[in-house]
């Protein structure tokens, strides 16, 4: 039974987090470092390069690399910090098992010993149970070659069809929306061509503190004459001089885009051409939006009429334009939705696959886009291929060297892996590089299903919350002590390169999977010796389909400061701009630069429906959540470096004064908030910078701070991602909570 | 400094105290101009006055102004920790570092732009809000707005080395308090009105 060893206290206090902050050689004055090692941020999609300094085997401080083409130099706050994880008091040294009878909840065990009872008990629960009893779940924030292992290592050696992925949380919506309109799924256009477009649309991102580097993209643009328009619940940095915000009400997206479509047609602001010649599905969409007038789109987004129409007209009257998106518009029960009406809007507009004429979905993860390429996704093969597809199959086990008969089929998304544990159908886990605990909606079904597993076993480099619960937990690996590739938010296939050794009886990740695999008695396939080796295979693995890596070579990433895929051969420069006209590509194989036979792009009729949860007499007010520029994800990291917990220490309730009038909160005043699932109490913070219907905690946090306790498990139906960015809750003061 | 394009992330602050001069401490303030009515923050980073405030005031003589026009960090030996520069410095620079005993102040990250690097602050600013460069280079960059370093204090005027773009269409670098008043202004009206304008 995997339940917590011991009290989250008594957790807490042994294995963090607790905070670094700089000490010792990284605070002295002129301490020279032995060694400046290019490589990449270990936090979001953008992957900016940095300049690791090293000394005596830690990472002592940070210089800008200038050269890097991407941010030249900049940095977020957490890029600046990040360096603070290393040589942290809270990193596992040493393999843990779960002991309650030990002060702290764990004892060290050797690692040897820790490989030998995993596999034992990998290989009782599926003997006892079947293969698929037991699950996997990874993350995208590990290097593309550990992705490929994972997903290698569930269909090969484990032979489960459980493995998900944390992407699931974060870029599925627009990975399948992108998929149904364009037949491939990455952003089309390089981050440059946001700067000379005359209309930079954003929908649902905070780009400001998500994709910090990218507002000196949507600034330039507008030092170049652009128009700015950004949709959103709350005015963010990048909204507040915005030439037009519209405060959509949150999970209505699909509404506006509806509304902004009609408009184009009925002013004619449409490329007949491009429409013509290059897509098909316009007619249907049209008739589906003839009812969208300006006034119902008003009516259900909550902007209003006159700024859907300005907003129409710039984007119907534009030449050249960008439109991005991100988990504003995806995390919803209707995400691809969201996705398919955006990408519907600059179909009918022709401004695609051309210098200036761009549309791109922002990344969250590190390796958002190369995690999920090469088959960690539960239905997926490496090279973005259909794990149900017999020839994707064939190709697949051939690579590997086994019966395609053998490779398991689709599995369920990472939520649905939990509600099979809780149903007991799922008996044992392994999980690396995720927190779901503090992720994951609803996070009460989380820890009541980790309480269910029979063995449970954990990698990471700190002990997090859901790792907590581990009966084993295996040392892994930082960013900066292994080598490999990511594919950040352009398609860019970069490389992290290894700037310190694994400490004390850490080990690279990889090499811990294949530890397994030998201690399971299933070490074929699993021999690798160095990420190079396993990249040299995925690039044969992916081969002559979509997400073609096999022309990308270490040195040619080096040589051009990354590549983009899909790079098909040796002498192939990579393909930053997709869908220019004359492209080919191996579905189309040369009848339209779209990746479906036909070669033309997919207009898709979508519909509206208010989130799951819609707001009521007794849940009156609706909960968004999102991210501050200071924290990471579940926090693993962040929640650990000084310097970024003192610049924004705990999650506030934001909201505007009318509706904490209303209740008659004050600013800082605790307040609890209250869905169907759970409650939490926060200090408010009062700010006109926010719809007055709606309240926004971050999720960055865990236990009693953990906003994701309240959010609801409510997913879309294509792409499972979950609805965190709307869900109904009430509020009162803390001081009544007793008496009402 | 282009206060339009801040974005608040505070990568200036957590960079500074990285800058080898003084590791350990920041020396950027960044603030909310009002935060319960907007997300606008400013960066504020030493201008180096030509004709320095904070060494103007400096009974220790302690503060130094290098040949290249970027004043330091109060001298060690000199400074008496008396708070004056603190007081005077119109931008509000100047801080005490109580446990030292020692004015710190932004000094352009000396160690790196002495040699012809960037400093810290404007390296690592993902929105271009602190920028280092040429005028040159700035004036291709961003053709919306102008560069201004001339700042009106009552009577005093201050010239600094580090620039401050502002609108190409804001002509004065400064609002005279009584055209806020119910008399007669001696600012300009025009201008005032406009900020007005934007602020309701």
């Amino acid at each position: 039974m995997s339940t917590l060893p011991s009290d989250p206290k008594t957790l807490i206090d042994a294995y963090g987090p607790h905070l670094a902050f700089m000490s010792g050689e990284r605070v002295d004055t002129g301490t020279e470092p032995e060694k400046l090692v290019k490589t990449h941020c270990c936090f979001c999609g953008q992957q900016c390069g940095i300049q690791l300094k090293v000394k005596g085997n830690e990472v002592i401080g940070f210089e800008p690399w200038y050269d890097f083409p991407f941010n030249k130099g900049m940095l977020c706050p957490k890029g600046v910090k990040r360096y603070l994880q290393g040589s942290h008091p809270d990193r596992l040294l040493k393999a843990l098992r779960r002991d309650p009878s030990s002060p702290t909840g764990f004892s060290e065990m050797r690692y040897d010993e820790a490989i030998a009872r995993i596999s034992g008990e990998i290989n009782r629960i599926q003997t006892e149970y079947g293969n698929d009893a037991f699950a996997l779940l990874s993350g995208a924030s590990l290097t593309t070659e550990k992705t490929y292992l994972m997903g290698k290592f569930a269909r090969m050696c484990l032979r489960t069809r459980y493995i998900d992925y944390n992407g699931r949380l974060c870029m599925v919506s627009a990975g399948a929306g992108n998929k149904k309109a364009f037949g491939i799924d990455r952003a089309a256009n390089p981050w440059s061509d946001i700067q000379n477009a005359e209309v930079v649309w954003i929908s649902g991102s905070n780009v400001a503190e998500c994709a910090p580097i990218t507002t000196n993209y949507v600034w330039q643009a507008r030092e170049n004459g652009a128009k700015i328009v950004v949709v959103d619940p709350r005015i963010t940095p990048i909204a507040r001089t915005a030439n037009l915000y519209l405060p959509v009400k949150p999970g209505r997206d699909i509404a506006l885009f509806h509304g902004i479509l009609h408009l184009m047609i009925e002013n004619d602001w449409l490329d007949h051409d491009f429409i013509e010649n290059h897509t098909v599905g316009f007619d249907a969409v049209a008739a589906n939006v003839r009812e969208w007038t300006p006034k119902r789109t008003a009516e259900v987004t909550g902007i209003s009429e006159s700024s859907i129409r300005q907003a129409a007209e710039l984007w119907g009257r534009a030449r050249t334009s960008y439109l991005m998106h991100a988990r504003g518009i995806e995390h919803s029960s209707h995400g691809v939705q969201n996705v398919l009406g955006a990408i519907n809007i600059v179909l009918a507009s022709g401004r695609i696959g051309r210098p200036n004429c761009g549309y791109g979905t922002i990344t969250g993860q590190a390796n958002g886009q190369g995690g999920r390429e090469h088959g960690q996704k539960a239905e997926q093969l490496p090279g973005m291929r259909d794990i149900d597809d017999p020839e994707h199959r064939a190709y697949i086990a051939s690579v590997w060297g086994m019966n395609p008969d053998d490779l398991p089929h689709a599995g369920v998304d990472a939520y649905e892996i939990f509600r099979k544990i809780d149903r007991g159908e799922i008996k044992g886990l392994l999980s690396i590089c995720f927190n779901p605990k503090v992720s994951l909606p609803d996070s009460g079904l989380v820890a009541r299903a980790l309480d269910k597993l029979e063995f449970y076993v954990a990698i990471d480099f700190f002990l997090n919350e859901t790792a907590f619960h581990a009966d084993v937990v295996l040392p892994g690996s930082l960013q900066e002590e292994d080598e490999g590739v990511v594919t950040q938010i352009e398609g860019r296939v970069i490389k992290i390169n290894k700037a310190v050794d694994c400490p004390g009886e850490t080990r690279e990740d990889w090499r811990i999977i294949q530890d397994i695999a030998a201690g399971v008695g299933r070490p074929q396939g699993f021999t690798f010796t160095s990420p190079r080796e396993i990249f040299d295979e995925l690039r044969v693995a992916s081969k002559g389909y979509i997400a073609d890596y096999s022309g990308i070579t270490y040195e040619k990433i080096e040589r051009q400061y990354g590549v983009c895929w899909p790079c098909p051969s040796d002498d192939h420069p990579g393909t930053p701009r997709l869908f220019e006209p004359g492209s080919w590509n191996p579905i189309a194989k040369g009848a339209g630069p779209f990746y479906f036979p036909d070669g033309r792009a997919r207009f898709n009729v979508t519909t509206y429906t208010p989130p799951t949860e819609d707001v009521d007499d007794e849940y009156p007010v609706i909960l968004t959540t999102g991210r501050v520029v200071s924290q990471f994800l579940s926090g693993t990291q962040t929640r650990r470096i000084g310097p970024l917990v003192e610049q924004y220490p705990e999650p506030r309730l934001e909201m505007h004064p009318r509706l904490a009038e209303k209740y008659g909160f004050r600013d800082g005043e605790p307040v609890i908030v209250e869905s169907r699932r759970d409650s939490i109490t926060l200090r408010a913070q009062i700010v006109k910078t926010i719809r007055p219907d709606t309240v926004f905690v971050p999720y960055h946090w865990a236990g009693k701070q953990s906003i994701n306790r309240l959010t609801i498990s409510a997913q879309d139906p294509i792409s499972k991602i979950p609805e965190y960015k709307a869900c109904a809750v009430r509020l009162k003061k803390e001081s009544v909570a007793g008496s009402g | 400094m282009d206060p339009n394009r801040c974005i608040g992330c505070q990568a200036c602050v957590q960079a500074c105290s990285e800058c080898d001069t003084h590791k350990g401490h920041s020396l950027i303030q960044l603030q909310y101009i009002d935060r319960p009515i907007s997300v606008q923050t400013v960066p504020v980073v030493c201008l180096h006055c030509d004709s320095p405030t904070c060494a103007e005031v400096c009974p220790a003589d302690a503060i130094k102004r290098t040949g290249d026009g970027v004043v330091q960090t109060a001298r060690k030996p000199r400074c008496i920790a008396c708070n004056n520069c603190v007081i005077a410095c119109p931008f509000g620079i100047p801080k005490m570092n109580t446990e030292f005993e020692l004015m710190m102040k932004c000094d352009l990250c000396y160690d790196r732009t002495s040699v012809g690097s960037k400093p810290m602050c404007a390296s690592v600013c993902p929105s271009g809000a602190l920028w280092f460069g040429t005028r040159a280079e700035i004036d291709k960059l961003r053709p919306r707005s102008r560069p201004i370093n001339k700042f009106q204090f009552g009577q005093q005027t201050i010239t600094t080395k580090v620039w401050m773009m502002v609108p190409h269409e804001s002509p004065a670098n400064h609002i005279d308090v009584t055209s806020a008043m119910d008399e007669e202004p001696t600012g300009r009206q025009g201008l005032l009105e406009e900020v007005f304008d934007e602020d309701h």
